[in-house]
């Protein structure tokens, strides 16, 4: 037997048919849907009169647009009302399971899938969300598409994908104190650039990833498409196993032992090749900080911002980035003065976020010229930071708690930094206005951001630990 | 949807020698709350082509009137970011039906092709080719041709080819599209989900 990577097990494994010069006709186990880039798909699927394939294999939530506070009320922006409005409609039409705005499951995407149960290792699973990358910490092929791949799946399970390359990114020894899966994935990025993986599926292997945590895998295999790959992934193994039993949707009982038996043989064999292979040393990684436009452009906290010879893609749109975050080349990053700290996204927003960023501000104060907005991935989430008693933890530290939701992620919500402001953030992206018209992105780990809300400007969170 | 066909596009081509174009400047998310797919093409770069109080910036390219045609030329690593098809309607919905690039993020590349818009890869050397011969003149012409694989300035007779997968090219030179070729195989598909551990 020729030895095959985990990636080709699980991709070769759904391939119903073979296109000559042409792509693979791709089964998906899993899809999600949320308000924003369904209702067109569904739209075709009426024009086209045809139903919906297997709708017991399609999850929605709404996440993207929702408001963040006074989820009770009804949602005041009409476009956005209208969209949740369809997305309830539309699975009730086909029989879809629907968690919408005030369902006790409700929450981003990405969190809801994973802590439910409904992502398993060795599924494929898509989502009109790129950051659909994220469930490839269970050792699932999982990326985002467009809406007309939105129909595909609702029409016939199944999406035209040729196979991409392989790639490896290896992280040997520990990571250092302070230094969180975030920090490494940026790590990785600002190595390679946000288009050094474009055209490839990433394997994540070595030390640092088998002793992470599922939550920080996702964080991790999340950021994937940052670095313009399709999708990330992690074997699975005992901590996969161990998170996943007993979730609600999770096989039980004798499915759970045969599940469990398949499971293990998603590993890549020893020798297997892959068409190109990073390899980094943990102990070169300190707490990131981005200071461009792209998630590429960040560095270590400590260090100065590079000068445009010593950065991939250093000419006019490098400029123009700086010019847009009003930093100049070799400024030093410690001591910026920042207006906003964002905790939240399907990038940063679990339970362990949470716990890290009240690992810091305990027994501080929120600097005063600082608005923070804490949102929990989910319901889930929220309810689990009151029970470990994190809540209190903020309240004390002058912190609140909005609802579950994307919110300043994408900024479709009301929850937009000003034109101009400064964010330290937990989120993914860091383009131009991506948090509000003008907002200015820095992200980064929970520790950097809690660090930053205490002090009011970029600061070492190795100084609180 | 089914695809328009696309053949040969001869056309004036709008330059936007920029790298890194993310789908949040191509249509940012603010306007990504209609329910249908039409009228995207308005908010087409939105925050680069309108001021705060929605008068346009002069220096922009597409507020520039010697500029257009239905080719949109773009600076390496197009498209990335988020996978909204928004991206790839507001450009269609615009006016323009091809778009070219040295390098396209993945998601943009595919969502391009589903709504009808030819991306066309080619060499960084040939795309400066073609932003200088569009400095030099702005009405200086394209001709791109999916039968031949052919990108051509026509000023100058320079000539490239690109790649397509031929089943890609066999959907666009006839209108056809993925959704038709699935639901045909309904019974294949069927067998195959019955026989899935999950
Ligand atoms: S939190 Fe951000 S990246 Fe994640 S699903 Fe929501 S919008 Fe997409």
């Amino acid at each position: 037997m020729s030895k095959t990577t985990l990636f080709d097990k699980v991709w070769d494994a759904h391939v119903v048919r073979k296109i000559e010069d042409g792509p693979d006709v791709f089964f998906i186990d899993r899809h999600f849907i949320h308000e924003v880039t369904s209702p067109v798909a569904f739209l075709g699927l009426e024009s086209r009169g045809i139903g919906v394939l297997f709708p017991e294999r399609t999850f929605a939530t709404a996440d993207h647009n929702t408001p963040t506070i006074n989820q009770h009320l009804p949602v005041q922006d009409p476009l956005s009302a209208n969209q949740l409005k369809a997305l309830e409609t539309n699975t009730a039409k086909y029989g879809i399971s629907h968690w919408g705005l005030g369902h006790a499951k409700n929450g981003i995407v990405h969190v809801v899938g994973p802590e439910n149960g409904i992502t398993l290792p060795g599924m494929t699973i898509v989502c009109g969300d790129s950051h659909t990358s994220t469930h490839g910490a269970f050792g699932a092929i999982a990326f985002g598409i467009g809406t007309s791949e939105v129909e595909m799946v609702l029409a016939s399970q199944c999406i035209m994908q040729p196979k991409p390359k392989k790639m490896r990114i290896t992280i040997n020894g520990k990571l250092g104190k302070g230094v969180l899966p975030k920090d490494a994935v940026l790590y990785i990025i600002s190595q390679i650039s946000a288009s050094g993986a474009t055209g490839y599926f990433v394997e994540y292997a070595g030390e640092v990833f088998e002793n992470m945590s599922m939550e920080g895998r996702m964080t991790v295999c999340n950021m994937s498409i940052e670095m313009g790959a399709r999708g990330g992934m992690i074997a699975p193994d005992e901590t996969t196993f161990a998170y996943l039993k007993g979730r609600e949707q999770a096989p039980k009982g004798e499915a759970w032992d045969k599940a469990l038996a398949y499971w293990k043989t998603l590993k890549t064999d020893e020798g297997a090749t892959f068409d190109l292979e990073y390899t980094y040393d943990a102990a070169d990684i300190e707490p990131q900080i981005t200071y461009g436009t792209n998630p590429g452009l960040g560095t270590g906290i400590s260090q100065h911002i590079p000068k445009a010879e010593q950065v991939l893609d250093g000419g006019a749109s490098y400029a123009k980035s700086l010019a847009y975050m009003g930093f100049a080349e070799d400024d030093s990053m410690i001591g910026k003065p920042i207006d906003y700290v964002f905790l939240g996204s399907c990038t940063n927003g679990r339970i362990e976020d949470f716990r890290a960023f009240a690992s810091i501000v305990k027994g501080r104060k929120k600097a005063d010229n600082v608005t923070a907005w804490l949102v929990p991935g989910s319901h889930i989430v929220e309810a689990q930071i009151q029970e470990e008693g994190i809540l209190d933890i903020l309240t004390e530290a002058g912190f609140s708690l909005r609802q579950p939701g994307c919110s300043a992620c994408l900024a479709m919500n009301d929850d937009k930094i000003p034109a101009g402001k400064y964010a330290v953030s937990t989120s993914n992206r860091n383009f131009e206005g991506r948090q509000g018209p003008g907002a200015r992105t820095l992200l980064a780990s929970p520790y950097v951001a809690a660090a930053a809300a205490v002090t009011g400007k970029v600061t070492d969170p190795r100084e609180f630990l | 949807m089914a695809y328009d066909q696309f053949t040969i596009l001869k056309s004036s081509a709008v330059p936007l020698p920029l790298e890194n174009v993310d789908t949040d400047q191509i249509i940012p998310a603010r306007f990504l709350k209609a329910t249908k797919r039409e009228g995207f093409g308005d908010n087409l770069f939105r925050d680069w082509r309108y001021n705060p109080d929605n008068s346009p910036k002069a220096d922009f390219v597409l507020n520039n009137p010697i500029y257009s045609g239905k080719i949109l030329v773009g600076g390496r690593n197009f498209g990335s970011g988020s996978s909204r098809e928004h991206a790839a309607w507001a450009i269609y919905d615009y006016g323009f039906r091809c778009v070219i690039s040295s390098f396209f993020a993945d998601i943009f590349k595919n969502n391009s092709i589903n709504v009808g818009i030819l991306p066309v890869t080619v060499s960084p050397e040939f795309l400066d080719k073609i932003f200088l011969a569009i400095e030099k003149d702005p009405k200086t012409e394209l001709e791109v041709s999916l039968p031949d694989q052919t990108v051509t300035i026509l000023a100058t007779g320079e000539k490239e080819s690109f790649d397509i997968n031929g089943y890609k090219k066999h959907n666009l030179l006839n209108g056809f599209d993925d959704i038709d070729y699935l639901r045909a195989m309904k019974e294949e598909i069927g067998a195959f989900e019955a026989a899935l551990l999950f």
